[in-house]
């Protein structure tokens, strides 16, 4: 099965506590999330050998609380891509649909959770890596607010957009993670307690709110997160609303203006931060070295040429561009203030709804293969999963049925600290 | 990649200038060596991405006012990894320092 799939770049046990709420669960972690003494290789060259001296802290917690680590997934390189097919370990499959891709990055999270290989997972989600896989293989992902999560041990690709979120089979697994894994960690001066940065009192008790119920409950339909996509994407979509609305929820079409341009601002913000993120691999302290003659830079320079695969060096180049001088204020600063109009956006459009209803990914799974020589159409994949990013909400991807055969994935998106709401909206659509 | 322009202006300042030769120049900057085939290939698809990106000229300026805070705590001396722990990763080692390619 595991090796069926490529969904794992190194299976060990690192067992948990006796009792715990996770206690005989079984979590694959991506391998971009630090397990001291078990190889992170972030799907990269580069760390190939890399052993971790330390924990992530949301490993520590999962083992603390019972669960039992079986493994670390395959991912695209660092991070970067939506398909898992950049990993320097060959790329994992759909096991819904084995010659098709599962998503990315954290696909090989979410086809060991498809596979019934791991109980839960945890992924990241930079730009969409949680929920698209999520989405592409017919289960559920949560990419929590910004600072919800600790990302201490998490080896960084764009500081400020990610998270760590799990994946699971259903909203209440995913949920009873997420109480694990999150709240406030000396280690990571960006965690926040919910309940002092919202004005009222919010739940942080995630898995209660997977109830079902959608009483009461406005949605919002934003037109330009629907505009593009595959007719069959948005037509299991739009029935998965109705499912909702059904249980209780009434609907509201809404207009975000600003999304239109938020693939292009992420990608300038992600690529820009990964540029200097990625700098540390040099191949002194850690990680792939070359065998070079010269001074340091053209050591650094080989190492680096060495290391890393073609998507990690784009997205390095690129970000290098965006940021060098004559460029910054076209292409940063115009993406920060995309940002800005995001958030204002999110925020003007939550003082009427409570959460805000779209398709996860605008297509179905590629085939295998299919985006690689086209790096663009990659991105431009991301167009509905990236302004959650932007603007550091919560979203959770929910099966919102097949078409064609393939699994498309609804997403949820609510106020920031608001996980229990999109949870409990979620858990109101599955199973329908 | 400016058929969508009307400025003149415009062209002499996007797809032009990315060419292989600008295409080494940032590879210099950010110490990733490419071999010639990467060079074109990126030259080809930096210009179709950053045609992308320029889509970003219709953003408003907006109030980028974050809501941030500093965090701050007390300065306490707290367990740390062990030298051997640190240096365990390392190609080469001396001492207990790592070792680095020469300056020059």
């Amino acid at each position: 099965m595991a090796v069926e799939y490529n969904a794992f770049i190194t299976e060990a046990s690192i067992d948990g506590a006796d009792d715990g709420p996770l206690a005989g669960t079984t979590v694959a972690v991506k391998d971009n999330i630090s397990t001291k003494g078990v190889t992170t290789t972030c799907g990269s060259d580069m760390l190939a050998d890399y052993v971790p001296p330390y924990s992530a802290t949301v490993v520590e917690r999962l083992t603390d609380a019972g669960a039992q680590i079986v493994g670390k997934t395959n991912m695209d390189e660092f991070g970067m891509g939506t398909t898992t097919e950049t990993s320097a370990f060959g790329p994992t499959r759909n096991p819904v649909a084995p010659e098709r891709v599962p998503g990315g990055s954290s696909g090989g999270s979410a086809a060991a959770v498809a596979a019934g290989e791991a109980d839960v997972a945890l992924g990241s989600d930079t730009g969409g890596s949680v929920r698209c896989p999520a989405a592409f293989c017919g289960v559920v992902g949560i990419k929590p607010t910004y600072g919800l999560v600790s990302r201490y041990g998490l080896v960084a690709y764009a500081n400020s957009l990610e998270q760590i979120g799990p994946i699971a089979p259903t909203v209440a697994e995913a949920a009873a993670v997420l109480d694990v894994i999150a709240g406030p960690d000396p280690n990571d001066g960006t965690t926040r307690d919910p309940n002092a940065t919202t004005d009222g009192d919010v739940s942080t008790d995630y898995a209660a709110a997977a109830d079902g119920d959608a009483e009461g409950l406005t949605v919002g339909v934003p037109t330009e997160l629907f505009d593009g996509a595959d007719e069959r994407v948005v037509e299991t979509v739009e029935a998965a609303i109705d499912d909702l609305v059904a249980a209780g929820a009434t609907t509201t079409t809404i207009s975000l203006p600003s999304v239109e341009h938020a693939v292009e601002a992420y990608y300038v913000i992600a690529m820009s931060e990964a540029s200097s993120n990625l700098a540390r691999f040099d191949g002194v302290r850690y990680g792939h070295r070359a065998e070079a003659d010269g001074n340091w830079n053209e050591s650094f320079a080989a190492t680096r040429e060495e290391g890393f695969g073609a998507e990690v060096k784009r997205r390095i180049l690129l970000g290098t561009y965006a940021l060098s001088a004559g460029y910054h204020d076209e292409y940063y600063a115009k993406a920060q203030d995309a940002r800005a109009w995001v958030r204002q956006d999110f925020e003007a459009a939550f003082e009427t709804v409570d959460v805000i209803a779209s398709p996860t990914m605008p297509v179905l799974p590629f085939e295998l293969g299919e985006s690689l020589d086209d790096p663009l159409q990659m991105y431009l994949a991301d167009a509905n999963t990236t302004p959650v990013n932007l603007a550091n909400l919560p979203a959770i991807s929910v099966p919102a049925g097949e078409a064609d055969g393939l699994p498309v994935g609804l997403q949820l998106v609510g106020p920031a600290f608001e996980e229990a709401t999109v949870i409990r909206a979620a858990s109101a659509v599955e199973g329908e | 990649m400016t058929e969508t322009s009307d400025d003149p202006d415009d062209t002499s300042d996007d797809g032009s200038v990315v060419d292989p030769a600008e295409v080494e120049h940032v590879a210099e900057l950010a110490r990733v060596r490419l071999d010639e085939d990467e060079r074109e290939l990126f030259a080809e698809q930096f210009a179709e991405i950053l045609d992308a990106f320029a889509a970003l000229d219709e953003v408003p300026e907006t109030d980028r006012e974050e809501p941030l805070v500093n965090v701050m705590r007390p300065d306490e001396v707290d367990e740390s990894l062990s030298q051997s722990a640190a240096l365990a990763n390392a190609e080469e080692t001396e001492d207990g320092f790592f070792v680095g390619p020469k300056v020059s």
